[in-house]
């Protein structure tokens, strides 16, 4: 009892892991695609992930529909006229900033709003997740060309429209994972917790404020937190797009890249690279780790970190008179505004309703569901078979095959480099604080600014582009699968290492019984994220611009993006749908089983 | 020689080669800056054939260090450590290990978990896991061979360390603390059911070495048991146990035995009222709910002011590592004598006893401040300055001069809630920092 404050974090057992989920939760990194691990079991596929799938996609089709087959051609914006001096980069970050703050104000209100109405309704739930599932394995740059439609045809003409495209298209890359994170920790709120909240008769706003915000925290916290690192890539991507005859630039580092494409100017490129790296950096150190030092203190268990959080911009904050003065000012309006609410009344008693009520909502809610789920099947079919015939799904398939095994490859090689070198770093705490962040760096990084030196080297030196075009769908990715292996490693159990050691294991055995093992939640979670980035890149990737000329690989990203350019709305939907697909059956029918395994096996589960 | 009779025989080979000879065996810890931190200091140790010996001491005596330094899992700074007559450089083949956690890989078998170390070995396959089978049959975990650890309790995770240990045909078992966090029940059962193995000398172990802290545990077990101190760790007696397995625990002779080293490990305080704490004195972190409330048992019924610590552990169903500090920490603060294995309440702890809650902060308030120069010195560091507030790392820099980071820290802790307790300052975690005032107080 004495001992149980001054321990060596680093004695922890797997065994008092398992028993401390936030411990886990925040060294291993929620990932979105396990994050329904407490919900959808089975892995294969449900009826309700496949009413979700033809939900989803009727929706896109109906928008394909109201938008693309205009001939009209809706007032094009003009380039703005970027200006490449290297001068103006601070003024065009900063609006690439706040993009991407706009988003993620977005990002919260719905994640909250969606997770709150999943947590409480059992029937919205059902067909919810599902869709939230389903739409984080949809490619978001497929997403661009419908979303860019949308907002276009909202507001013709007008700037307006084209920012809340953007905006919109860097949404859908933030919000999924922070949408499961809020759901899943108020899923898990302690059932004590909870009946205090009901004893002491708070109201709703009272319990989300004291309890259920309090707790989804950390969680959101760190999803946020990993949504934006994510989100630079998207908001690079989406400042400058074609779609058909329409081109979209807004001022912005994305645009900055694409004008310098253009013009081949490879200098400007690397003051854009510089410029971001400026931005992340301030980002990080100004935003990113305050954020999660500040999540520590919602946490629920009591064991000290193994790591604690250290942020001096918090500390600066919290020891500041002037922001001290202001809090008191803040919590002194707060509370005196609490004192002039009316007291809490009495609440009613629910009026009893009859006992068919409930089946018979059931009945009209899910009849509901499965006529749009019929309707959405129909109309994506038919919209898909129109215009196209079955040997082009098959040329897509195809297609898929062949960026599949560019992922798979890819994959691969990287997990064989970072690995080790992962394990190594993960093994020396020291060595793992300085390693951490600077992985988590590089992960935010948004690697399609490197895209241009890359291509630029390909055209130099006449290269195959089927295959060196290949290892920039991995170049921003290959990040998650390092810092997770580092996570992972240096979690691992202090008393095992010296077990095997006094067994004198090493070698083959060593990494094969020992370790692999016991960091295999943590790599799965890493090559899961690496691949499915890399589904997204290939939109970007296979398909290049350098000046006048252009690369191109085979693959379903190339697919997508030469639809984009085309405007050809049919081949996009197709091709969104089938690389969805492949992505949903990758989650489920491989990462998803071998991540429950693993971790049953290490014990992370109960 | 004398294989058969090693384990039969009570009086120990004294002439063979010793499994084990450590000679001024020290070990020092570097640290960012000031000295290195001792934890071990010139420990000398034989260990013969046919030997059960214990190392026993508190936490934080270097004992579980210098078992570390015999598996070969660390080096030591100074000295020589020979097995076998052979000096150890890394993890010696003929010596294993049983663990305080465990240590079970959760991924593995229980098959497997015994068979990895044979693994290691590039043993015949079939050969290992007959050796394997065999080890599990004898520790009894018959049935269980595919079961993962985490589907076992405590007690059979332990029995799978020993067969993990035992499948090696070990010269040497060693034991970091291996019933101690188990249930009371089954730590006994285990402990009676090793002793059976090796009585009946069924196991090929010749000498075993054991960690603990548990006084009755070392008298039961052991043939001779060395007492250590801490900080530095050293050892400061050795005690022989006279007795014959099977022992019994209720043997006036046993219960006399534990009360002397009960008595031997409590001598170190036993200057108490002359001794003047240093601010860097390490502070057990102990809750002054814990305090008080053995400062009402000691008060009241049986005891009336005065108990036998082995006794009174038992009573309160306490280890000794559990019950020494609080013991401490009263005599610390001045409520009560701790001397020659016994404990009696001071008159200041009578009246502690009867007071009220206020009273009882007051008393406690001055106590602190008079006998704990740590919390004296943050009070007058709080007084001096203007806004008597005072960031916490001001007093951790100045603590870890004279002890570990974590040490420091516990130090800080122990020191801050008893601060709050006597209400002379208060800690806000927040900005981590000690004022005089209540926070809230402030906002009103």
């Amino acid at each position: 009892m004495a001992e149980s404050g001054g321990r060596d974090p680093t004695q922890f057992t797997l065994r008092e892991l398992a028993q401390q989920p936030t411990e886990i939760a925040r060294t291993l990194v929620a990932h979105p695609y396990l994050a329904v691990r407490g919900l959808a079991r089975s892995a294969l596929p449900s009826h309700w992930d496949l009413a979700a799938f033809v939900l989803l996609f009727g929706a896109f089709t109906l928008i394909a529909l109201a938008f693309g087959q205009f001939n009209a051609p809706l007032a094009t914006i003009e380039r703005a006229g970027i200006d490449l001096h290297p001068s103006i980069l601070p003024w065009y970050a900063l609006r690439t900033t706040l993009r991407m703050m706009a988003a993620m104000a977005l990002s919260l209100v719905f994640s909250l709003g969606y997770a709150y109405v999943c947590a409480y309704s059992r029937r919205a739930e059902r067909v919810l997740i599902p869709v939230l599932d389903i739409l984080q394995s949809v490619p978001i740059l497929g997403f661009l060309s419908f979303t860019v439609t949308f907002f276009l045809g909202l507001f013709p003409g007008k700037v307006l429209g084209a920012e809340l495209a953007s905006i919109f298209a860097i949404f859908t890359s933030q919000a999924w994972n922070m949408t499961f994170s809020v759901y899943q920790s108020l899923r898990t709120v302690p059932e004590d917790l909870t009946e205090v909240s009901r004893s002491l008769r708070f109201t709703a706003w009272q319990r989300f404020r004291t309890l259920e915000l309090p707790y989804a925290m950390p969680g959101l916290i760190w999803n946020m937190m990993m949504s934006m690192s994510g989100g630079w890539f998207f908001v690079v991507a989406s400042e400058a797009i074609t779609v058909g005859n329409q081109t979209i630039t807004l001022p912005g580092i994305g645009s900055y890249v694409a004008t310098a494409i253009e013009h081949r100017d490879l200098g400007a490129i690397g003051w854009a690279i510089l410029a971001m790296l400026v931005v992340i950096l301030l980002y990080d150190q100004l935003l990113f780790r305050p954020l999660i030092a500040y999540g520590e203190r919602f946490r629920m268990d009591e064991l000290p970190p193994a790591v604690e959080p250290e942020s001096w911009v918090l500390r600066m904050l919290e020891r500041s008179r002037l922001i001290q003065w202001l809090q008191t000012l803040w919590l002194g309006g707060f509370s005196r505004l609490r004192r002039t609410a009316k007291p809490v009344r009495e609440k009613k008693p629910p009026r009893e309703l009859p006992a068919w009520t409930a089946p018979a909502l059931d009945l009209v809610w899910y009849s509901a569901v499965i006529a749009c789920a019929t309707y959405g099947s129909w109309l994506t079919v038919h919209y898909i078979s129109s215009t196209l015939d079955w040997s082009e799904v098959l040329r897509a398939v195809e297609l898929a095959c062949i960026t599949m095994l560019r992922v798979v490859v890819l994959v691969g090689l990287a997990s064989l480099i970072w690995v080790p070198i992962g394990v190594q770093i993960g093994l020396r705490p020291r060595l793992a604080a300085v390693a951490q962040p600077l992985a988590q760096f590089l992960a935010a990084f948004p690697a399609n600014l490197l895209f241009p030196v890359a291509v630029f080297l390909i055209v130099r030196f006449g290269l195959n582009e089927d295959v060196f075009l290949s290892p920039l769908m991995i170049l921003g990715t290959q990040w998650y699968i390092l810092f997770n292996v580092i996570a992972g490693a240096s979690v691992y159990p202090r008393d095992l290492l010296d077990a095997a050691r006094h067994l004198r294991i090493g070698g083959r055995l060593w990494w094969k019984r020992v370790l692999l093992p016991g960091i295999l939640p943590y790599y799965v979670t890493g090559a899961m994220t690496a691949a499915g980035g890399s589904w997204n890149a290939s939109i970007v990737a296979e398909f290049v611009d350098w000046g006048h000329t252009h690369l191109q690989a085979h693959g379903l990203g190339s697919y997508i993006a030469q639809a984009t350019a085309d405007g050809d709305y049919p081949r996009i939907v197709l091709g969104v749908a089938v690389m969805s697909l492949f992505v949903v059956a990758f989650n489920r029918l491989l990462w998803r089983p071998l991540y429950r395994r693993a971790e049953r096996l290490v014990g992370l589960e109960d | 020689m004398g294989e058969t009779e090693s384990a039969l025989a009570q009086a120990p080979v004294q002439n063979a080669t010793p499994v084990l000879e450590a000679r001024g065996v020290s070990r020092a810890f570097a640290r960012p800056h000031g000295e290195p931190l001792k934890v071990l200091e010139a420990v000398d140790l034989t260990l013969y054939r046919g030997e059960i010996v214990g190392l026993l001491g508190r936490s934080g005596s270097g004992k579980s260090t210098l078992l570390r330094i015999v598996a070969g899992l660390i080096r030591p700074s100074a000295g020589s450590v020979k097995y076998l007559g052979r000096p150890i450089e890394g993890p010696p083949p003929g010596v294993a290990m049983v663990f305080q956690s465990f240590a079970l890989f959760p991924w593995l078998t229980v098959l497997q978990n015994v068979e990895v170390g044979l693994e290691a070995q590039d043993l015949d396959p079939e050969e290992r896991r007959a050796r394997a089978l065999r080890a599990i049959d004898i520790i009894g975990l018959d049935g269980f061979q595919n079961a993962y650890p985490r589907e076992l309790s405590g007690g059979m995770r332990q029995r799978v360390g020993f067969a993990r240990a035992l499948v090696l045909n070990p010269t040497l078992l060693l034991m970091d603390e291996p019933f101690s966090a188990l249930d009371v029940l089954t730590a006994e059962t285990l402990r009676t059911d090793f002793l059976d193995l090796w009585m009946e000398n069924k196991l090929p172990i010749q000498s075993v070495l054991l960690v603990t802290h548990n006084i009755e545990e070392a008298v039961l077990m052991c043939d001779r048991v060395l007492l250590f101190s801490s900080n530095p760790g050293r050892v400061v007696a050795e005690i022989r146990v006279p007795f014959k397995h099977p022992r019994n625990r209720l043997d006036p002779r046993f219960r006399q035995l534990v009360d002397d080293i009960y008595a031997r490990m409590t001598v170190r305080r036993e200057a108490g009222k002359a001794q003047v704490l240093s601010i860097g004195e390490r502070l057990p972190e102990i809750s002054t709910n814990l305090l008080a409330g053995l400062i009402e048992a000691l008060a009241s019924e049986p005891y009336k002011g005065h108990a036998d610590m082995p006794a009174l552990a038992q009573s309160l169903a306490l280890e000794v590592d559990e019950l020494f500090p609080i013991a401490e920490s009263l005599q610390m603060l001045g409520f009560a004598e701790v001397a020659a294995g016994d404990v009696h309440l001071t008159p200041l702890g009578r009246e502690f006893a009867e007071a009220d809650t206020q009273a009882r902060k007051k008393i406690f308030a001055r106590q602190l401040v008079t006998r704990i120069p740590l919390a004296a010195h943050i009070k007058s560091v709080l007084d001096e300055r203007p806004g008597h507030r005072a960031p916490a790392v001001r007093f951790l820099s100045e603590l870890e001069d004279y002890l570990t980071d974590n040490a420091a820290e516990q130090t800080l802790r122990a020191v801050t809630n008893w601060g709050r307790y006597a209400e002379i300052f208060t800690y806000d975690d927040a900005t981590e920092s000690f004022s005089l005032v209540e926070p809230e107080t402030e906002n009103v």
